[in-house]
Order: structure tokens, then C-alpha cells, then sequence
């Protein structure tokens, strides 16, 4: 055990079996738990996009934010770049790892200049030794994202939602991390914007060997920027694999009619393709089915899948799937 | 702009008349800085029947153009030009009375978001009683409870006995949707206007959403226009497209015209950077530059600031619509050029 810890591992990010339940009150003293993340394991390698997809509530936003420790976990843990994180080593760690948020709008202090908002990391983690070197590092950040030098004096205010977007990477590239956890970057924006900070996030992929996770709802968007897709529901993963093999050969029932039900921006496709109507809506994660959480919109569920949850096993290239009978 | 051509002038049989015809809709907002000009020259005509796609970013005027259509826009706005015509009539000389019962019988509209559009402090019951009770001829209680309860079968709402006890908050973001679908079908309009009706929806519940409306359309044939920026919705959903941007029409035409022969340069351009199954390993092409600010609108062509292929004539007169195909039109100066050059060549081929 001693030696394998030692053993630098070949992934940047693994995270096993991460739990994070929420304690929601249900009466003056009683309270239950919300599984939001309950037992999720994924590793991603340096320099790699892992997209995480899955529809709202199902947790993967929770994952993303637990692994900060914005949120603290329930269980679980979490390695990176073969340390284990905790309390104490997180304030470090968080020079590695950062990151960007959904909204441009609310993430982005309204009285601070944008000079400040990129600058404010290297404050915190003591990254400059004179005003000069802090403003050069802001400078140059701007221009790696592609922002005018003349606008560091500005405020958040001013600027459009991609532009703010910008900022918020600049300032999370600031202390320079080899891990962003990239939480619906770009669903906020408009389409004619979206594609110019997508092909960001993959120019500086290219540039400085970053490793993402990407979280977002809008699949297409996941699979163009990803290497590899893992889909959540209800806070477990149900199936991960290579993008492009996710894409062509889905196996769980849920990622096959989470991809049928994609609005195809091609009307001959959209005309001859058939969806697979899931019935009804996503449980409350306060009264999870027993057994395997899609079975009650599934329709190859069975007795076994009522009575055990199914485990994430490997179907060969690393693809992984959670269900009874695929 | 006179030298817009109606799909339905030429149509003689009185059937294929279209059912709403939006002429030259001027819209503006008169705010604290200064007249913004939201919806700027628009034209379209909606067949009997038929699925129009209004699509475009935000700041486009496409949701201006849907709530001018009902005469919901706020305050400060006002149609200041144009004409809407309902069967031929102009319902912007209606008045008050006459559009209250246009707005419900005759042409209805879901909103994007649900639970702002429901009343919180209504049950459902009620809130779908009082549009029955108010336009149609279920007028007693037990009258417009049995049909509020058919409605919400139709829209597939699961135990509507129990649904129609509840209130908004107890129901789930697609449950709202269909019960806002129930409400605007209540008096069974021509038109129903749907304004991004499933953006605030997870996949799966869009695409339920989506196939209700199909077949809905077909089971009641009413015409639908849905507003959305989703290239994907429009192109599972509609007949006919028009794309808008800045206020103004760039194109218009069939769902095969927009997405195979895209004749202006902001539609090239939208289609060149969404993701798509065919360019997933290739770089996105992005339209450069930032969404129009309308308080400081270009004099020329709107798009010309992001334009790659903008001429100088771009930056100073606004393009007319042009006929690319039958029922396909744009607006682009690069059309105009490219055909004078086809003309000019054909000259000197026969001098």
C-alpha cells in the first residue's frame, strides 16, 4: 500500500467513490439526507477534457464543486496528481486547480476593476513580489484570452456575457493550474458566442496542457470539446467512454434517449431520426427508487435492477456502463 | 419595403391565404437613453396550419416581434409602423375589446419560463377555469372543470383530477410547460405563439415537449410560431424558417433553404459554429466580434461589424430583400453583387 502511494499514478484527477449528501429538513427535528452525489468515481489524465453531462439535478454540478471543497464531501475520496486532498492541503492545492463558473453574471464582482477580478488570485496565493510584475502577469493573462489590455480598467458591468466569460478564465488560469473544473461555461452564452469560447478552452488545452472537467447539459457542445464522456444521473455515473464511442455506441438506456433526444440542427436527420421518448420525470433525489435510480423510466428494468443498484463494470476500452441487462 | 413579395399574393384559393401576415413591423422602446429600435422592417406570413421558426441570438427582436403580434409589450414599447393582419384584417387599429378576445381565442403564447407565467397563488383548476369560463362556452363551474381535466389529458398530464388541486410550485418544469400548453389550447386558437418554449427544459423533457406540440399541431391544425435561438428545435420543428438578427429579417425560407443553401452571411455563419455530428473533430468557426448593442445600430447592414465578407456598400445602406428561390429570401448585398456579376458575365459571353 505504502509503495503504490509513493508510485506517481498515470491520472492528474481520481476521484473514488465521492459522496456528497445534503441534510434536508422534513419536520422541527427530523432530517434526511439528499443524495446528490452518491458514489462517484472518475479519473481524468493530465492535459484531458472529461465532459460530464446529465440533466439539472442530477448532481453534476455538486461533483464539480466538492472537488474544490466549496462544498465539504460526505464520503469518499479524492486524488490529485496522486495527493490526497483534504482540509489542510487544500488552500495549496487550490494553485492547481480552479475554477469557472456558469453565470458571468454573478460570478464577477460588480465593484472591482477587471484588472482586480484577474488579479485577485495572485493576491491571495502571494504570486507577485512588485506592483509592476502583478500588472504585467494581468497583462498578459488578458491577451492569452484574448481580452484588450485597454480594458483592465474597466468593470464587469461593461462588458458582454463571452467577454465576461473571458475574465473568469483569466482569472482562473492566474495561478496558472493544470486542472479547471469548467462549470457550464458556455450554456449562458449566445449561440454565435458560444463557438468563440469553446475554441478558447481548446486553444489553451493546446497552449498550457490544462486538464478540464467540462460540465454542461447541451451534449453536442460535450462532444465536441471532449475526450471522453461520462453521464450522470441522479448522482451516480451511468455510463463513461471515450466521446466518439459514447456518441456511436451507447449502452445504458439513459444515454441512448438522452442522445435520440438531442435537437439535431440538421433538418434531413431530424426527419428520418426516431426518438426514444423517456416517460415521466427524474425522481426526487429525497425519494430515490430503490435499486438502480433510472428503472422506473426504463423500459428493459427488471426485478434485479428493483432490488440492486448495478455497479460501474468495464465493457472493454474503457468503456463503463451501470445496468443489469446491457 | 415595397418591393417585398407576399407568398400569398400570388395564392388565389382563399384557404391558402395565410392565417397572420406581419407587414413591415416597426417596434420601438422609448428608454432613458434614447429610442431602441427592437424590431426594425419585419415581414412574414404564416400559412393555416403551418410551423414558422423564428430564430436568432438575443437583442435579434424575435421575442419583440411575437409579443407585438399580442400587444403584451411593456410600457415603454410601442409598434410605431407597420401592419399585422389577422385574415386580413389589421388588428393594430383594433380596440381594447376586440383584441382582448383576439388574444386567447384567436391567437395564444407559452413563454420560456413557466413558473413566472403561472399565477403562484392559483391552483392550476383555477387558473385554467378562468381563461374556459372567460372565452368559450364552458361557463359554469362543473362545465369548465370537466374540460380543464380533458385539456390536461390531452397535453399528458398524468392523475389531472389531482393536478388540477394543485399549485405551480408542486409541479415539475415540464409539468408547468404542459399546463401552460393546456391553457393557451383552452379556446382552441388559429395561432399559438410559443417564445422559447422548452430553453428552460432538460433534453429529455424538451423532447417530450417538442413531439407534444407536433402532434397537437396536427390533431388541431393550428399554425405555430416558436421563437428560439435553438438551431436544433427549429430544424426537428419547422416548416418554414426566418432568421432574425438586429431588429431585421437577414433570411427567410423553407428548413431545407436555411440549413442547405444558407444565402447570408449571418446564417453561413451560424451554422458554421454550432457543433455538429459532421465537424465534431474539426475547429468550430466562430462569428467574430459581440452581439449588437441596438442603441448604437450600424447604418448599413446590421451584421456588417461581425461580417467576414462585409463590402464597402455593407457599411452604408441596408440591403433589400432579395429572391433566391421560390419562398426563399434574403437579405445580403453579397446576392445582389454575385447576381449582377452572373449577368455581366453572361453579356460578354454573348458579345
Amino acid at each position: 500500500m505504502a509503495a503504490e502511494q509513493k508510485k506517481k499514478s498515470d491520472y492528474l484527477v481520481e476521484v473514488k467513490d465521492l459522496k456528497e449528501y445534503f441534510p434536508v429538513k422534513t419536520g422541527l427535528l427530523k432530517t434526511i439526507p439528499l443524495k446528490a452525489v452518491d458514489g462517484v468515481s472518475f479519473n481524468i489524465r493530465p492535459g484531458e477534457t472529461l465532459g460530464l453531462v446529465g440533466e439539472s439535478g442530477c448532481g453534476k454540478t455538486t461533483v464539480g464543486r466538492t472537488l474544490l471543497r466549496l462544498y465539504e464531501p460526505t464520503g469518499g475520496e479524492f486524488r490529485f496528481d496522486g495527493e490526497l486532498v483534504t482540509d489542510r492541503n487544500i488552500f495549496r492545492l487550490r494553485k492547481k486547480m480552479q475554477m469557472v463558473f456558469q453565470d458571468p453574471y454573478s460570478s464577477l464582482d460588480p465593484r472591482m476593476t477587471v484588472e482586480d477580478i484577474i488579479g485577485e488570485p495572485l493576491d491571495v496565493h502571494h504570486l507577485y513580489t512588485t506592483k509592476k510584475d502583478r500588472h504585467d502577469k494581468v497583462m498578459h493573462l488578458m491577451e492569452l484570452v484574448g481580452l484588450n489590455a485597454e480594458h483592465a480598467t474597466r468593470y464587469a458591468h461593461e462588458f458582454s456575457g463571452g467577454q465576461r466569460q473571458r475574465i473568469g478564465i483569466a482569472r482562473a488560469l492566474a495561478v496558472n493550474p493544470s486542472f479547471i473544473v469548467c462549470d457550464e461555461p458556455v450554456s449562458a452564452l449566445d449561440v454565435s458566442i458560444q463557438a468563440q469560447v469553446i475554441n478558447m478552452f481548446e486553444d489553451l488545452q493546446d497552449k498550457l496542457g490544462v486538464a478540464y472537467l467540462f460540465i454542461a447539459h447541451d451534449l453536442l457542445v460535450v462532444h465536441h470539446i471532449s475526450d471522453r464522456i461520462a453521464v450522470m444521473y441522479l448522482g451516480r455515473i451511468v455510463e463513461v467512454a471515450d466521446a466518439d464511442e459514447l456518441n456511436s455506441h451507447p449502452l445504458h438506456p439513459y444515454t441512448l434517449s438522452l442522445l435520440s433526444a438531442i435537437p439535431i440542427p440538421d433538418p434531413e436527420t431530424a426527419r428520418h431520426s426516431h426518438r426514444i421518448i423517456l416517460e415521466g420525470d427524474v425522481p426526487s433525489p429525497l425519494h430515490m427508487p430503490t435499486g438502480c435510480p433510472f428503472r422506473t423510466r426504463c423500459r428493459y428494468a427488471t426485478e434485479h435492477c428493483a432490488a440492486e443498484c448495478p455497479p460501474l463494470t468495464e465493457r472493454g476500452n474503457g468503456h463503463m456502463v451501470a445496468c443489469w441487462e446491457k | 419595403m415595397a418591393e417585398y413579395e407576399s407568398n400569398a399574393a400570388s395564392a388565389v384559393r382563399a384557404d391558402e391565404a395565410p392565417v397572420l401576415s406581419v407587414r413591415n413591423l416597426h417596434t420601438s422602446f422609448f428608454t432613458d437613453s434614447g429610442e431602441v429600435k427592437a424590431v426594425n422592417g419585419v415581414s412574414f406570413d404564416v400559412g393555416r396550419g403551418k410551423i414558422l421558426g423564428v430564430v436568432g441570438e438575443s437583442g435579434s427582436g424575435k421575442s419583440v416581434t411575437a409579443y407585438s403580434i399580442m400587444q403584451i409589450l411593456d410600457e415603454d414599447g410601442k409598434v410605431i409602423d407597420g401592419e399585422i393582419l389577422y385574415k386580413g384584417e389589421n388588428i393594430l387599429k383594433w380596440d381594447k375589446k376586440k383584441m382582448a378576445d383576439f388574444r386567447g381565442n384567436k391567437c395564444s403564447i407559452i413563454f420560456q419560463d413557466p413558473m413566472t407565467a403561472l399565477n403562484p397563488v392559483f391552483t392550476v383548476g383555477w387558473q385554467l377555469r378562468e381563461a374556459l369560463q372567460l372565452h368559450t362556452k364552458y361557463k359554469t363551474k362543473e362545465d369548465a372543470t370537466k374540460r380543464a381535466i380533458e385539456l390536461l389529458t390531452m397535453v399528458g398530464v398524468n392523475e389531472p383530477e389531482s393536478r388540477i388541486k394543485q399549485y405551480p410550485f408542486e409541479l415539475s418544469g415540464g409539468m408547468r410547460q404542459r399546463v401552460m400548453i393546456a391553457m393557451a389550447l383552452a379556446c382552441e386558437p388559429d395561432i399559438l405563439i410559443a417564445d422559447e418554449p422548452t430553453t428552460a427544459l432538460d433534453v429529455t423533457i424538451q423532447a417530450q415537449i417538442l413531439e407534444l406540440m407536433k402532434d397537437l399541431q396536427k390533431q388541431l391544425g393550428m399554425a405555430i410560431i416558436i421563437v428560439t435561438h435553438d438551431l436544433g428545435v427549429i430544424a426537428s420543428m419547422c416548416d418554414e424558417i426566418i432568421v432574425m438578427y438586429g431588429g431585421r429579417v437577414c433570411e427567410r425560407g423553407t428548413a431545407d433553404d436555411i440549413f442547405y443553401r444558407p444565402h447570408h452571411e449571418y446564417t453561413k455563419g451560424l451554422l458554421r459554429s454550432i457543433p455538429r455530428a459532421d465537424n465534431m473533430k474539426q475547429k468550430l468557426v466562430p462569428i467574430g466580434g459581440t452581439p449588437i448593442n441596438l442603441l448604437a445600430m450600424p447604418r448599413g447592414c446590421a451584421f456588417c461589424p461581425r461580417c467576414d465578407a462585409a463590402m464597402k456598400i455593407c457599411l452604408t445602406e441596408i440591403p433589400a430583400e432579395m429572391k433566391i428561390a421560390d419562398g426563399h429570401y434574403a437579405s445580403c448585398w453579397i446576392n445582389v453583387r454575385d447576381k449582377q456579376l452572373a449577368e455581366s458575365g453572361k453579356k460578354e459571353a454573348n458579345a
